[in-house]
C-alpha cells in the first residue's frame, strides 16, 4: 500500500558541523546528505560552513571544495563540470538539477544538497541508476532499419526531418526528470519514466528509423507509457530545458492515431 | 550455506526486470475513455446545473414530472452513466498509483463493481421517474 513515511533505517538524523575557517567574510552553509553502506547507521545531514570567496560560483565548485579542503570522505559523481555529461545530477534546494549548472547565488539561505530522490543510494550523493539504465536499454535506443544503407555514405535525412529531433537529441540522460516524477516513485519498476520515454520518442520521430510500429507496440502498456499522469515535474526540472512531457504527449497521440 | 554471507533474494538482471512481462497492449482505450468522458461531462453537467436552477423551489410532483419527460430522462441517464463511467476509469488510475501488491487486483474489482452498481442504481431511479409519470401517478 501507500508508504506515508520513510522506513526506520532511512530516517535522516543530524550530522557533524564543519565551521567556517577563521577570518571568512562571505560564509554560506551547505547541508549535505551523508550515508555510507559500511557502518550500518542511518543517513545524516552534515553542515559545512564555507567561505564563498575561496571557490567558484556553482554548487559543484562548493562540493569539490568540500572534498578537497574540508572533508575528503564526501562522495559524489562529477566529470565535465559544464552540463554535458550529466554525472553531477542531484537534488539541490529541493529541485533536481546539475550541480555544475546551478549558481550558488540563485539559492536563498542554506544550500540543501541531497541525492536524486527515490533511488537506492550507493553512498552519500551517489544514487544507483542501474534500473533506469536498463529501462533505457529495453526501448532499444538505436537505429533500426531494414533497408540497406547507401553503399557510399550515411542514411540521409532532410533538414525538416532532422529538425524533428531537436529538443530530444540534447538529452544527456542525467535522470533529473525521471527521479522527479511521482509516478516513477510509485511505479518505477514498471513505468519507464520521462527520460526513457523521451529517448523512445527520439527514435519514433527519427525519419531514418523503420521500426516505429514495433516501438509503439512495446510502449502500449498501462504502466510503461500510461503511468504518466502529466504531472510535468519532468519538464519543470530538466536542467537542459527540454520538454519530456511533450514527447510523452506525442507518443500518446500516435497511439490514438493508429487505433482510433 | 555460510551464515556470514548476506542472502540475496533477487539476482535477476536489471534488463530482465526492466523488460518484465512485456507490454500489455492495453491502455490506449482507457486513456482515451478518460478524456472523452471528461469532455462529455462538461455539457451534461452544465445542462444539469441549469435545470436544477430552473427547478429551484419546485415541489416533489413537479420534479417527478420534469424527470419523466423523454428528453430530461435521456439527459439524466446519460449524465449518470457518463459520471460513473468516468469515476470508474479515473479511480482505476488512483488504485494503480497507490495500491501495490496483493491488494491491487481486489481493489480494482471493488472499484469496477462499486461504480457499476451506483450507476445502475441511478439509471433505475430515472426509469422509475419515467414509468411513474407515464402512468400518470
Amino acid at each position: 500500500m501507500v508508504e506515508l513515511r520513510l522506513p526506520r533505517n532511512s530516517t535522516v538524523g543530524k550530522g557533524k558541523t564543519f565551521p567556517a575557517p577563521a577570518g571568512a567574510k562571505n560564509v554560506k552553509t551547505f547541508k549535505v546528505y551523508r550515508w555510507s553502506p559500511d557502518d550500518g547507521k542511518n543517513p545524516v545531514i552534515d553542515s559545512y560552513e564555507l567561505d564563498l570567496d575561496t571557490f567558484g560560483p556553482m554548487v559543484l565548485d562548493a562540493i569539490i571544495h568540500i572534498k578537497n579542503e574540508v572533508d575528503p570522505t564526501l562522495t559524489f559523481r562529477r566529470s565535465c563540470r559544464e552540463g554535458i555529461c550529466g554525472s553531477c545530477a542531484m537534488n539541490i534546494d529541493g529541485e533536481n538539477t546539475l550541480a555544475c549548472l546551478k549558481p550558488i547565488k540563485s539559492i536563498e539561505g542554506d544550500v540543501r544538497i541531497y541525492p536524486l530522490p527515490h533511488m537506492p543510494i550507493v553512498k552519500d550523493l551517489v544514487s544507483n541508476l542501474d534500473g533506469a539504465y536498463a529501462q533505457l536499454r529495453s526501448i532499444q535506443p538505436w537505429m533500426q532499419a531494414d533497408s540497406a544503407p547507401p553503399p557510399d555514405g550515411e542514411r540521409r535525412q532532410s533538414i525538416e526531418e532532422r529538425g524533428k529531433l531537436d529538443g530530444m537529441w540534447e538529452c544527456i540522460l542525467c535522470f533529473c526528470c525521471t527521479t522527479s516524477c511521482p509516478s516513477y516513485w510509485w511505479n518505477g519498476d514498471k513505468y519507464l519514466g520521462p527520460a526513457v520515454l523521451l529517448a523512445a520518442y527520439r527514435w519514433i520521430a527519427d525519419s531514418r528509423d523503420e521500426h516505429t510500429g514495433e516501438r509503439l507496440d512495446s510502449l502500449e502498456d498501462t504502466f510503461k507509457l500510461y503511468a504518466c499522469r502529466t504531472i510535468m515535474n519532468c519538464t519543470q526540472t530538466c536542467p537542459k530545458g527540454l520538454n519530456p512531457a511533450k514527447a510523452i504527449g506525442r507518443i500518446k497521440e500516435l497511439q490514438i492515431e493508429r487505433k482510433i | 550455506m555460510n551464515a556470514s554471507v548476506p542472502h540475496i533474494e533477487v539476482m535477476r538482471s536489471q534488463l530482465g526486470r526492466a523488460r518484465g512481462l512485456g507490454a500489455g497492449h492495453s491502455g490506449v482505450s482507457h486513456w482515451w475513455a478518460e478524456r472523452v468522458s471528461a469532455a462529455s461531462l462538461l455539457p451534461l453537467s452544465t445542462w444539469f446545473v441549469v435545470q436544477m436552477f430552473r427547478l429551484g423551489g419546485a415541489d416533489h410532483a413537479e420534479v417527478v414530472k420534469w424527470g419523466g419527460k423523454p428528453v430530461n430522462a435521456t439527459m439524466l441517464a446519460a449524465l449518470i452513466i457518463t459520471t460513473f463511467y468516468h469515476a470508474q476509469v479515473g479511480l482505476q488510475v488512483i488504485v494503480d498509483d497507490y495500491v501495490h501488491g496483493k491488494a491491487h487486483l481486489p481493489t480494482r474489482l471493488l472499484v469496477k463493481i462499486g461504480t457499476s452498481l451506483m450507476g445502475l442504481l441511478g439509471v433505475f431511479a430515472v426509469i422509475k421517474l419515467v414509468v411513474r409519470s407515464g402512468s400518470g401517478k
